[in-house]
């Protein structure tokens, strides 16, 4: 399941696998039907493959390092702070901001299917999507992180959060001290994806 | 429904299996798949409960084997012939075999930004008070539906507290069926790691669960 | 461990399918299947308890859509893998011979064990099933952890799978017959009720 079935779906040449011949003839249906506008299921492609990813939610969390009263904001009404900065819309009509501290690791996940902070983060990862992490964050979350790369100190408390509602959660990572005099440009290219879900740190790159 | 979509607390999955420099998607046909989903679901006329109930509808062996973009497209598939936008014989053959349906006219390329980044919302105005505060005591149902719940199997009949109380909305329970939204009163509700899986730490799991799911402890 | 084998409560694999005469076996195969891995158990190298867990071990998608002797070879494979046993020189066990066969099934291999520990709970007495979540073999099912029910019979002192199964030891334990209604376990109201075998350690008292 790692790699969610793709390897026994890849054909070679332009001869294309079982299931991409099913999903051609329900697109040419629905196409043809009149139900999908062309241009627009590309747009709708595109939109997710090139103009809304983890770069929002890194300036988010850049913001929120920089500027006291917008981070105060963030953590009182998250989903009117994002939408400040032009992030809304599907998957983050309503959004809950989590701090993590020295004392409280929070990390993001849906067991029950892929709940994820589209605006801010874009679509999900299939790590994410898939059953070994689904099944394990809520139970065995350290176990996780250890995976991920991270060792938390057994002083830190881990919260796991089960997307189960409409509501979506964004971590702001610690930010890291060295980065004091960095601009917050500079800042929202250090922090990644997995941070803002909560299975990894933000760490300046050697 | 207790289906194999309900993976919290399930073992034998082996390690999490992150890609370095992920695509947003892996093959063609994902990407399609995605595009359908999204460009349908405005003509459509039904609720993302009711999509995910679709996608919990495969046979949970099926479920596990198969990718993510194949529930998709297995939900997409069933949610077309039970809204009568299409039928079996047409989505096997890719061929107009029934008169089209009348159905809101489909976004166009130009209203895409707008529909994706525009304004919606769960939100529903409250019919009564909330029943919980944060910091009550509450206690989830142990409760067995047949269809389409939020309230995964490791929670159930456990005792938790109230985080946080988003307000009241939509209820996927009912939602999911086409009975209705119902609206109830959302809350964050936070469990020990000990409570819920008998571990001796202080971590803590939190849910999003609706007050129909709880009762005071 | 929480794997694919845990099966009580859940929903979605369609209705039971009788098969008018069926045959003890279906195929050919699956009665080879079934000789093997008998004939192979009779060498000793392993215990009922390791073999099960060894077929619960299988991935989770790969065990829901397998048939049952599917499963046992897996399971087989696995115990002979873990013991290097399918490469080098063969161990020197003492096979099972045609002699032997008919004793060995009527004898079986009884699990019942002698103890001079009391058991802690008696008939009617009402106990909670613990809320536990070992990764290892345990025949204590999710369904059940939380729960309260009640003793309906005392089986004796038995082999205790979840020590056994990890080759700690039969460790014995008293064994239970505990009843849990349906409304306990499902909420659903309704008299009737579900029984399943326990072991004390998977027992306490409600609270």
């Amino acid at each position: 399941m790692a790699h969610d079935g793709h390897d026994h779906d890849h054909h070679h040449g332009s001869e294309l696998s079982p299931i991409a011949l099913r999903v051609k003839a329900l697109e040419s249906l629905l196409i043809e039907k009149g139900y999908v506008d062309p241009a627009a299921m590309d747009a709708l492609i595109e939109t997710y493959e090139t103009k809304i990813g983890p770069r929002n939610g890194a300036r988010v969390v850049a913001k929120a390092w920089t500027d006291p009263a917008y981070r105060k904001w963030l953590f009182e009404d998250a989903t009117a702070a994002i939408a400040s900065l032009g992030y809304t819309g599907r998957q983050g009509e309503h959004m809950v901001a989590l701090e993590n501290t020295p004392d409280t690791h929070n990390m993001v996940v849906c067991t029950l299917c892929s709940c994820y902070p589209w605006p801010v983060l874009g679509l999900p990862p299939v790590w994410y999507k898939s059953p070994p992490y689904r099944s394990r964050a809520v139970i065995d979350p350290r176990g996780v992180l250890k995976e991920f790369g991270v060792e938390l100190p057994a002083t830190t408390q881990v919260k796991v959060w089960d997307s189960t509602a409409e509501i979506r959660y964004l971590v702001i990572p610690m930010r890291p001290a060295e980065t004091r005099d960095w601009s917050e440009e500079k800042l929202a290219e250090i922090v990644t994806r997995d941070s803002m879900i909560g299975t990894g740190l933000v760490q300046v790159p050697a | 429904m207790n289906g194999a979509h309900d993976l919290g607390g399930a073992m034998g999955f082996g390690p999490v299996a992150p890609e370095p420099n992920e695509p947003v998607f892996h093959e063609d046909w994902e990407r399609r798949v995605y595009g359908l989903m999204a460009a349908v679901g405005d003509v459509g006329g039904w609720s993302i409960d009711e999509d995910r109930s679709a996608c919990e509808a495969m046979s949970p062996a099926t479920y596990l084997k198969t990718g993510y973009y194949e529930h998709w497209l297995h939900g997409l598939e069933y949610l077309l012939v039970k809204h009568g936008l299409a039928t079996p014989q047409e989505i096997a053959t890719g061929k107009i075999l029934s008169p089209r349906k009348t159905v809101p006219e489909a976004t166009t390329a130009g209203e895409v930004w707008e529909r994706v980044t525009g304004p919606g919302s769960y939100l529903r105005q409250p019919q009564s008070p909330a029943r919980f505060k944060p910091g009550d005591k509450v206690r989830t149902r142990n409760i067995h539906p047949e269809t389409h719940t939020r309230l995964p199997r490791y929670a159930r009949g456990r005792t938790g507290e109230i985080t946080l109380v988003h307000g009241c909305h939509v209820f996927p329970d009912s939602n999911a069926m086409g009975t209705g939204e119902d609206p109830h009163w959302l809350y964050a509700v936070t469990f020990t790691a000990r409570e819920l899986w008998g571990r001796d730490t202080a971590d803590t799991v939190t849910l999003d669960l609706w007050e129909p799911y709880l009762e005071p402890a | 461990m929480n794997g694919p084998q845990d099966l009580g409560g859940m929903m979605g694999f369609g209705p039971i399918a009788p098969e008018p005469n069926e045959p003890v076996f279906h195929a050919d195969w699956e009665r080879r299947a079934f000789g093997v891995v008998l004939a192979m158990g009779g060498l000793g190298a392993w215990s009922i308890d390791q073999s099960r867990f060894a077929r619960e071990s299988m991935p989770p998608a790969e065990y829901l859509s397998s048939t049952y002797y599917e499963i046992w070879l897996a399971g087989l494979e696995r115990l002979m893998r873990e013991r290097g046993m399918l490469e080098g020189e063969p161990k020197k066990l003492k096979k099972l011979t045609k002699d032997e066969v008919a004793s060995r099934l009527a004898r079986g291999s009884p699990c019942d064990r002698a103890t001079n520990k009391q058991a802690r709970f008696k008939p009617g007495d009402r106990v909670r099933a613990r809320n536990i979540h070992p990764e290892g073999h345990t025949r204590l099912p999710r369904y059940v952890r939380g729960h309260v029910g009640e003793i309906a019979r005392v089986h004796g002192c038995h082999v205790f799978p979840d020590s056994n199964a990890k080759g700690r030891g039969e460790d014995p334990q008293w064994l239970y017959a505990v009843s849990f209604s349906a409304h306990e376990l499902w909420g659903h109201d309704t008299a009737d009720s579900v029984t399943l075998d326990l072991w004390e350690p998977y027992l306490e008292p409600p609270a």
